[in-house]
């Protein structure tokens, strides 16, 4: 009960966790059923063919709208940043702590009733199991109209209000971190002595309370022409379907970078204090963050190259996305600047922060194939596109998130884990993510297009190929969540410091008191790590000088 | 190793065959932007490993200072992305730009998509569910869609383009041999996405005008059920949701459906006549068989009664209890049920 009414940012952000944690297992699940269905060209689901292309259509949409809405888009923020962004700023908690619980319960509700939804329509279409309202979702977590509104018989009103209500949620811990940032910095933390984590947090912030009240105000266009037959959207009714696109990409463009800079910010964490190393060019990572923002906004057109809009669009909105590409180059290169010359400890969340940067790498160039207007006519809405954003969005973004659970793991259960395991299973990840979705460019190169349910028999072995990894990612990612269970029941007391980072975080007790800190700490460089010197067994850092 | 790398390097290993003009500058520009980011994923992936070995902790070395910033180098490396992403910018716009405006003078084929088929009209009238085209010769397409957003891709020719409902798209391309190639929805459309797949036909400029003669005069030459299967097989697509073998699609089989009893999700059931067929094609909704979707699309106003009359002669060929249609039945002593012979 005192859980469920805590105002505490700690509580509430383990709270998050837990659902957060239950979606990606879900939307996980769901994913290992679909690459497993597409061993075989006509599918492994047996039945009639019709119902089983129509669940494998419910079965993507829910793996998609899921991992999206309710797991990485909250992810990071909602889960690390709610936990660590009070303690890094030397904060009691948030600026706003009902908003912060109230936007915990929208979150649960939206997801709850979003999930019952989807749910339901694989519980109807595979067993004929009828849930009251339980109508499914199968337009792909993107909901292109006209078949959103006019088509499909799934309950796209009733998603389309989970999603809304998640929405909200967002927009709620947007508002919460930027007034944090902006009112409770300590004595001595100047913004440009901020840890990059917080610029990261700060940025996402941004696009979460500019950007998600465009997609609620589409959503809601998109459930009154459904109700309603008010024509925006459907050409019979006098509107344009492609107008749905340029709304739902205006924000859904910049969702991208809402999942992508707070996982930067992990990143210019981890590797700043598991090399022991000043972060290099904190000015240019911090900058580069708003830059992303910013230009995020520009850039949407580049999911329609083959809508039909204009040649002069088309060629402003490449323009404009290549843009985007230069503040993410910096940010590689700041990274391996910062590695250079450092002490590297290659422990569970380094091998992570290395991860994101080869798969982030990877991602963010062959993002180039699809900036450049005629390789992406050839590749767009094939496997290419799948491929590109699994690199971007579960092998960068998910890959910080766990290294970023790692690293706080300590802080916030006061336990360490098995640095044996952890390493084990990052193995297993990378070499599965790799296996499972790197096969899927040359697939796509060669044509295969996304969203099938059969698919002709010259792609079988790419598509075997690719199936055969997702099974070692899965397994990989078990023993995470094995190794974490793990460690809440046996693993070894964490010290206050356990990495010798120089961040508030790691200036008080793990887990921290309700309040966080006794005394309100002083901020100083969080990249100067001279401060901490490890204990003699290893297992802490302690202050090299005891405050007088 | 280096076997294993050349063949991820070849261009066979990424592309499929090409088959336009044009295509050679999407693979020329896919093959440079490749380049690009081998070099700079070994490079960055490189410096990773080397880093993490070379600066490990407690390696036998000092480690020294590194500064902590430095302008010079981020403009180099602001600047050098910057100038690359502008040379691949400008190679794109110049190939898209080839591959999107067409010639004058170019052939034009009227492109419409529905739920789950393709259909091709020609300048003369002819209606088609696969694409033939002349080889050498620029063809345009211009396409639009009766319900929602379709995309046609042939992976051969690099070529893209949405059909969208309420407004006209064009593409167009050049075939530079003669052959068949693929031809795929590549915007997720429901429940027949992954079947609504045709062909491209690339011919020589006589076999073209050769098919298209033939193909348009189908009507005189052939029997109601020949004509039957000809507008279920080529010109309504019907056969990318129902079977003729039994096995059930989208839609349900034609085999055995004339004179079968048949259950429909209102809990009505009723012997399959020229009635319910005709109702079936022009009005599909209103009774749809158990185990289906409604979702199949009228046909109304797109076939005309002497194509109805067409596709009821064939779906009755299709059944053990259509009407006997090759042989004139003889005297009392003909057996009544003989099957109808199978269209070849």
């Amino acid at each position: 009960m005192s859980w469920l009414f805590t105002l505490d940012h700690k509580r509430i952000a383990i709270m998050y966790m837990v659902v957060i944690l239950a979606a990606f297992f879900l939307g996980g699940l769901f994913a290992v059923i679909l690459r497993t269905h597409l061993l075989t060209p006509r599918g492994l689901i047996p039945g009639n063919p019709a119902k089983v292309a129509e669940l494998y259509n419910h079965i993507f949409t829910l793996h998609g709208a899921v991992m999206i809405f309710m797991f990485i888009i909250p992810a990071v923020p909602a889960v690390l940043g709610n936990f660590v962004l009070p303690l890094m700023l030397g904060a009691k908690d948030v600026a706003f702590p009902r908003l912060n619980l109230l936007s915990f319960y929208l979150y649960v509700a939206g997801a709850l009733f979003f999930l019952y939804v989807l749910l339901g329509g694989v519980l109807q279409v595979a067993f004929g199991i009828h849930l009251p309202g339980g109508f499914g979702l199968d337009t792909g977590w993107t909901f292109y109209t006209p078949y959103s509104t006019d088509k499909t018989a799934s309950g796209v009103v009733a998603a389309v209000l989970g999603a809304f209500i998640m929405g909200f949620s967002s927009i709620l811990t947007g508002v919460n971190f930027i007034a944090s940032i902006h009112t409770l910095r300590p004595p001595g933390m100047t913004w440009f002595r901020m840890p990059l984590m917080l610029w990261g947090l700060y940025a996402t912030s941004i696009i979460q309370i500019l950007a998600t009240p465009v997609l609620a105000v589409t959503l809601l266009l998109l459930a009154a022409e459904r109700v309603f037959g008010v024509g925006i959207f459907d050409p019979k009714l006098g509107g344009d379907p492609v107008l749905f696109q340029h709304f739902f990409w205006f924000y859904s463009h910049p969702a991208v970078y809402i999942m992508i800079l707070p996982a930067m910010g992990i990143i210019s964490e981890l590797v700043s204090i598991h090399s022991r190393k000043h972060i290099f060019g904190y000015n240019f990572i911090a900058y580069s963050s708003i830059a992303i923002a910013v230009l995020s906004f520009f850039v949407w057109g580049h999911h329609m190259f083959v809508s039909g809009m204009s040649n002069v669009a088309n060629v402003i909105f490449s323009l404009l996305t290549f843009s985007v590409a230069i503040p993410s180059a910096v940010k590689v290169f700041n990274w391996l600047a910062t590695m250079y010359r450092g002490q590297i400890r290659l422990n569970t969340p380094m091998l992570y922060a290395v991860g994101f940067i080869a798969l982030f790498t990877i991602g963010g160039l062959t993002g180039l194939f699809l900036g450049a207007l005629s390789t992406d006519v050839h590749v767009t809405n094939t496997y290419f596109i799948v491929a590109h954003f699994h690199y971007v969005m579960m092998g960068s973004a998910v890959f910080a998130f766990i290294g970023g659970m790692y690293h706080w793991w300590p802080k916030i259960t006061g336990r360490m884990y098995s640095e044996r395991w952890g390493r084990i299973a990052w193995t297993l990840i990378f070499i599965g993510f790799n296996i499972t979705f790197f096969v899927q460019y040359v697939a796509g190169a060669k044509g295969m297009p996304r969203r099938y349910a059969t698919y002709p028999e010259k792609y079988t072995g790419y598509h075997r190929h690719s199936t055969a990894g997702s099974y070692i990612l899965a397994a990989g990612l078990i023993l995470v969540a094995a190794n974490w269970v793990h460690s809440l029941r046996r693993g070894r007391q964490a010290p206050p410091n356990p990495w010798g980072g120089n961040s508030l975080e790691w200036h008080t007790p793990s887990p921290p008191p309700h309040d966080n800190f006794a005394v309100r700490p002083e901020a100083g460089d969080p990249y100067d790590f001279s401060g901490w010197k490890e204990s003699a067994d290893g297992a802490a850092w302690l202050r090299a000088h005891q405050p007088a | 190793m280096q076997p294993c790398l050349s063949f991820i390097l070849a261009e066979s290993f990424w592309m499929p065959e090409k088959a336009a003009e044009g295509a050679h500058t999407v693979d020329a520009l896919f093959a440079f932007i490749f380049w690009v980011s081998a070099f700079f994923s070994a490079l960055v992936i490189g410096l990773l490993v080397l880093f993490v070995i070379k600066y490990r902790r407690g390696a036998q070395r000092t480690h020294g200072e590194a500064p902590s910033h430095s302008t010079a180098l981020e403009i180099t490396w602001s600047v050098i992305p910057g100038i690359l992403v502008i040379v691949i910018f400008y190679l794109g716009v110049r190939s898209y730009l080839t591959l999107t405006v067409p010639p004058p003078d170019a052939y034009e084929i009227r492109v419409t998509a529905r739920m789950w088929s393709w259909s091709f009209a020609y300048p003369n009238g002819h209606i088609d569910s696969e694409l033939h085209v002349p080889v050498d010769t620029p063809v345009q397409l211009v396409l639009s869609s009766d319900d929602v957003i379709h995309s046609l891709y042939v992976p051969a020719f690099r070529a893209k383009k949405d059909a969208v409902p309420g407004r006209y798209n064009r593409m167009w391309f050049r075939a530079t041999r003669e052959g068949t190639f693929d031809l795929y929805c590549a915007a997720y459309c429901g429940t027949g996405h992954s079947q609504m797949l045709s062909r491209v036909v690339v011919h020589s400029p006589e076999d073209f005008q050769r098919w298209l003669r033939d193909a348009s005069d189908w009507r005189s030459r052939m029997t109601p059920v020949e004509a039957g299967r000809m507008l279920y097989e080529r010109r309504l697509g019907c056969i990318q949701c129902h079977s003729i073998d039994g096995t059930p699609r989208i839609g349900p089989s034609l085999k055995n459906l004339y004179g079968y009893e048949q259950k429909f999700t209102d809990g009505t059931s009723a012997i399959i006549d020229e009635n319910l067929i005709r109702q079936f094609i022009l009005n599909p909704t209103a009774k749809v068989p158990v185990g289906y979707a409604p979702v199949m699309p009228s046909y109304r106003g797109q076939v005309s009664e002497a194509d109805i009359d067409a596709l009821i002669a064939f779906i009755k060929s299709l059944s053990d209890r259509g009407p006997r249609i090759t042989d004139i039945p003889g005297p009392a002593t003909a057996p009544t049920t003989a099957p109808a012979r199978p269209p070849q």
